[in-house]
């Protein structure tokens, strides 16, 4: 019922309470909407819907690129918000080669430590990238295997 | 507008810490150089993410005046004075929590922290509230008398020092030396391993005699007779008994050792893997919700035996030919010490090689091992669902999956052939350039007349046999590290703590009269928060009726209340006792549960109704199967009662089925029963008559039913309504339908068309994905 008459055409605004308020063009007002990508890992820049805040889709936008700049950066401003998913991008040290092993990395977002409880937590999302959970559900990203330093690859190589 | 006190009490100025931890070292000249005369520092937080979600400590502090943060790179202070309005949220996305101050309806600031900082926040935020409203009304705190873990706010019981909850998170990871730790399951059998050993020490010793027997043969015998002397048949016989001796010495001595070892290494296979896998059934859902089958099948199996035959063969030639270069060397040395020492030579340098190599090999074993489960997996993955894959016709691409899997296992291979390949001829070469430098040295010995030719020779003998056990010495690398890996693999499961760990001090309930409380309870999975601050008072003999979307949280619910996992905050008490503090086992026995697949274990239809009650009589489970309305159904086959279903109860229609699962509730008698879309899965005639089953069954028992069809609900005392982990609504069906609220809508849903299922109307793909695997 719904599906059919998607909304593609609305405003944005941000109030007070930093939240996102959207406006349709039938003038229906949701407040405390947020986005969310439908493919974050293989197309982040297609395919975004505006879910409300009781978890139904209001709006969906087919590419990011096609918004008005506005409403782009409140937009991408809320996704850095909600999408915290560091890349990881070398591995300094790691306990022991046996889980649970907690690693120090250094990621995009500055140097942390993780938790390995298991091995597959590893996830291979293609060839060469690789998403790794750590115990508190944080997801980090090895976008290029190839691309880190012969020390993390050595180490990583051996939880593979 | 800070609001300064007028310092009348100037002896208290170091802040009492009111958090029983003291700030962190890093922080506590930036904090305390901000405090103003007369402010105390009441309770802080350490956050590790920046507004840009970037990796950076920040410290969170309440103090009696106001509310402060911290951050040390760039170096920043905010300072929010108390007043009436300011409030504190939280909520969290993808493992990323945040904190909002709100003054009013106005956002002032807002602050990022990982979910590993989440039980402290939620506590940070309960005593904002308290020193807020303290500040505002001049009353001191009031601390709870009720004693609660200060880390997770879970109410603690009154004999229980640590929380069960915390202390049960950290473990350690496995240390190297883990076949070291096979001695576990080797001590009942010291006794015959000591008897194996002393066997193992005298047969090695009766296969070092023939060699020393060549050099009377050859310096006594042989070079007498070149030289013109007639042989000595007497002494020629008595050296070839001796060598013919000690050859069936050796055989015989051989035999025993072998059989001895055997048989207490393939006992100890055997109690490896019956502890394992008793190991693995005390552990909670979550654990085989994380693992594929085909990797603990794995486990188990084959790493157990791969131990034995490593125990059984490996390792004891290993021990027979480090006695064996022991013993020769002692005799070498008495011998000869020069040459000894020319043979002995390159035995640190091939000691060092092996030690070399082996690390290199270890990780590439450790490699092929888990290469090997994503093989299994594969197949474990496509066999169960090969309808699936048949009616979508996707062999080709399952194969291809395989074949993938197959070729990375062969990729991994290869490389670590590659080291090892080069590894035993190595060895080999070792061995000849060893002879070689015997040969060289003994001749020149020779020439001086040190040694006779005799001796030579037995060096010769010795070390040739010598080398070649260092060859096989070598072996012992590979299946070590082999071996070694899947004893870890296996210790793996054995060191995994379960997560519904068993109570320290356990209570016991003598008669359980079914009165359930949840109390604020939590539970997350993974970094998404399942059910969010829950609370529920169930009275003995009520039943409820739980009511929602899928995906709301009904069967998470119901799987906490099972304790098949344990909440994340809160607890779940059952008459008044935490559920955490009763024995499992003890706990389970009064919960009867009805599942929406029922699983019927392969064997008779009589003893799946007994499953839960072995020692049942033949009558009660007459009786049982009468109640749960399967009497006649199972009459009408061929072997009665007797007649043998198989593997998740081929044969039996769902209906039949189900009614066999009832049955087996009803025997154990329980005080509890929870229903888990117990008629989900059948057609509304067998419905009906599952219906007067399960009706036979509620009957005066506290229960908790889930139901997509609201229908099947007209019994229940009152139903929950619940959405996105939250109790909605509760009350009664007339009640809920009077206030025309969720429950109306979802009932409304329902009527417009009797069929459908309640996630129908939310989501059409639900349907769609019935039909595939319908």
């Amino acid at each position: 019922m719904e599906q059919s008459t998607l909304i593609t055409d609305f405003s944005l605004i941000r109030n007070a309470a930093g939240r996102l308020v959207l406006t349709t063009n039938d003038g229906n007002v949701h407040e405390g909407v947020f986005p969310m990508r439908a493919f974050p890992i293989s197309a982040p820049a297609e395919g975004l819907s505006l879910i409300g805040e009781n978890g139904h889709e209001l709006a969906w936008v087919a590419s990011i690129a096609s918004l008005q700049n506005a409403t782009r950066n409140l937009i991408e401003e809320e996704l850095a918000r909600r999408e915290f998913m560091p890349e990881i991008c070398s591995i300094s040290h790691v306990s022991s080669f046996a889980t649970p092993s907690i690693w120090q990395v250094e990621t995009d977002r500055g140097d942390t430590e993780l938790v390995l409880k298991a091995e597959d937590h590893i996830r291979r999302l293609t060839h060469t990238s690789l998403l790794i959970t750590d115990d508190h559900g944080v997801n980090f990203l090895i976008r290029d295997i190839d691309q880190l330093d012969n020390h993390s690859r050595k180490l990583l190589d051996r939880f593979l | 507008m800070i609001v300064v006190h007028s310092a009348a009490v100037n002896n208290k100025i170091i802040p009492a810490n009111a958090t029983n931890k003291t700030l962190p070292l890093a922080w506590q000249v930036a904090a305390h150089s901000q405090l103003a005369e007369a402010e105390e520092i009441c309770a802080w937080l350490e956050i590790n993410l920046d507004n840009n979600l970037h990796f950076k400590k920040r410290l969170l502090i309440i103090t009696n005046q106001r509310f402060l943060t911290v951050a040390n790179y760039p170096e920043k202070i905010e300072s929010y004075p108390f007043h009436a309005g300011l409030a504190l949220k939280h909520h969290d996305n993808a493992g990323v929590a945040n904190i909002e101050l709100f003054d009013g309806e106005i956002q002032l600031a807002h602050w990022f922290y990982t979910l590993a900082h989440d039980f402290s926040a939620t506590r940070f935020i309960k005593q904002f509230e308290l020193h807020l409203a303290s500040f505002l009304t001049g009353q001191p705190i009031t601390t709870e008398t009720s004693e609660v873990c200060p880390n997770c706010q879970s109410p603690l019981e009154a004999d229980q020092d640590e929380c069960p909850q915390c202390s049960s998170t950290i473990d350690a990871p496995p240390s190297t030396w883990t076949l070291f730790r096979l001695w576990r399951f080797a001590k009942p059998y010291k006794w015959q391993l000591l008897t194996g050993f002393l066997l193992m020490l005298a047969s090695t010793a009766a296969t070092l005699v023939p060699p020393y027997l060549t050099i009377p043969l050859m310096d006594k015998v042989l070079i007498p007779y070149q030289n013109g002397a007639p042989i000595d048949i007497g002494m020629v016989a008595l050296l070839l008994s001796g060598l013919l001796g000690s050859a069936l010495l050796a055989w015989g001595l051989g035999w025993a050792r072998t059989y001895i070892l055997a048989l207490v290494s393939e006992r100890i296979g055997a109690d490896l893997r019956t502890i394992t896998y008793e190991h693995l059934l005390k552990l909670s859902l979550e654990y085989f919700g994380g693992k594929r089958t085909g990797d603990l099948m794995s486990r188990i199996g084959s790493e157990s035996d791969r131990i034995c035959v490593f125990l059984s063969l490996h390792l004891l030639d290993f021990a027979t030919d480090v006695l064996m270069i022991i013993m020769t060397s002692a005799i070498l040395i008495s011998i000869n010490p020069k040459l000894a020492l020319v043979t002995l030579l390159p035995l640190p340098f091939i000691a060092w090689m092996i030690h070399v190599v082996r690390d290199k090999l270890r990780t590439g074993f450790e490699k092929i091992d888990r290469v090997w489960s994503q093989v299994s997996n594969v197949l474990a993955d496509t066999i169960p669902g090969i309808r699936v894959v048949k009616a979508f016709a996707q062999e080709t691409r399952e194969a291809t999956r395989f074949r993938e899997a197959n070729q990375h296992n062969l990729v991994v291979n290869d490389r670590i052939n590659k080291i090892w390949s080069l590894f035993s001829p190595s060895v080999t070469l070792l061995t000849e350039i060893g002879l070689l430098l015997v040969w060289a040295f003994g001749i020149w010995q020779v020439s001086r007349n040190e040694i006779s030719v005799g001796v030579l020779t037995a060096f010769l003998a010795y070390i040739s046999r010598f080398y070649t056990r260092l060859d096989s010495m070598s072996r012992i690398v590979s299946v070590t590290q082999k071996a070694a890996s899947g004893a870890k693999r296996i210790f793996d499961i054995l060191d995994h703590v379960s997560s519904v760990p068993e109570p320290s001090n356990p209570v016991h309930l003598d008669k359980v009269v079914g009165q359930i409380e949840i109390k604020s309870a939590g539970f997350r999975y993974g970094n998404r928060a399942v059910i969010k601050d829950l609370s529920l008072i169930i009275q003995p003999g009520e039943m409820i009726g739980l009511v929602g979307h899928s995906g709301s949280g009904k069967s998470t619910l119901v799987n906490l209340m099972c304790r098949f996992y344990d909440v994340t905050t809160g607890s779940i008490n059952l008459d008044g006792v935490n559920i955490r503090s009763l024995p499992i086992s003890e706990y389970r026995r009064n919960i009867g549960l009805v599942l929406q697949e029922p699983f019927l274990f392969f064997g008779s239809i009589a003893e799946n109704i007994a499953y839960g009650k072995p020692e049942a009589t033949r009558a009660e489970i007459v009786a049982a199967a009468r109640a749960a309305h399967a009497h006649e159904f199972i009459l009408r086959l061929p072997h009665g009662y007797d007649s043998v279903v198989g593997e998740r109860g081929q044969g039996l229609s769902g209906g039949e089925r189900q009614r066999i699962s009832i049955a087996r509730a009803l025997l154990i008698d329980p005080r509890i029963l929870i229903l888990d879309e117990a008629t989900a899965s059948v057609d509304t005639e067998t419905e009906k008559e599952i219906q007067k089953a399960l009706d036979n069954l509620v009957h005066g028992r506290t229960t908790i039913a889930i139901a997509h069809r609201l229908s099947t609900l007209h019994k229940a005392n009152r139903l929950v309504v619940l959405d996105r982990g939250e109790i909605v609504e509760v009350g009664s069906h007339d009640e809920l339908m009077a206030c025309e609220g969720a429950y109306y809508r979802l009932y409304q849903a329902q009527a417009r068309n009797v069929d459908t299922d309640l996630d129908d109307v939310k989501n059409d793909n639900e349907i769609t994905h019935k039909a595939v695997s319908a």
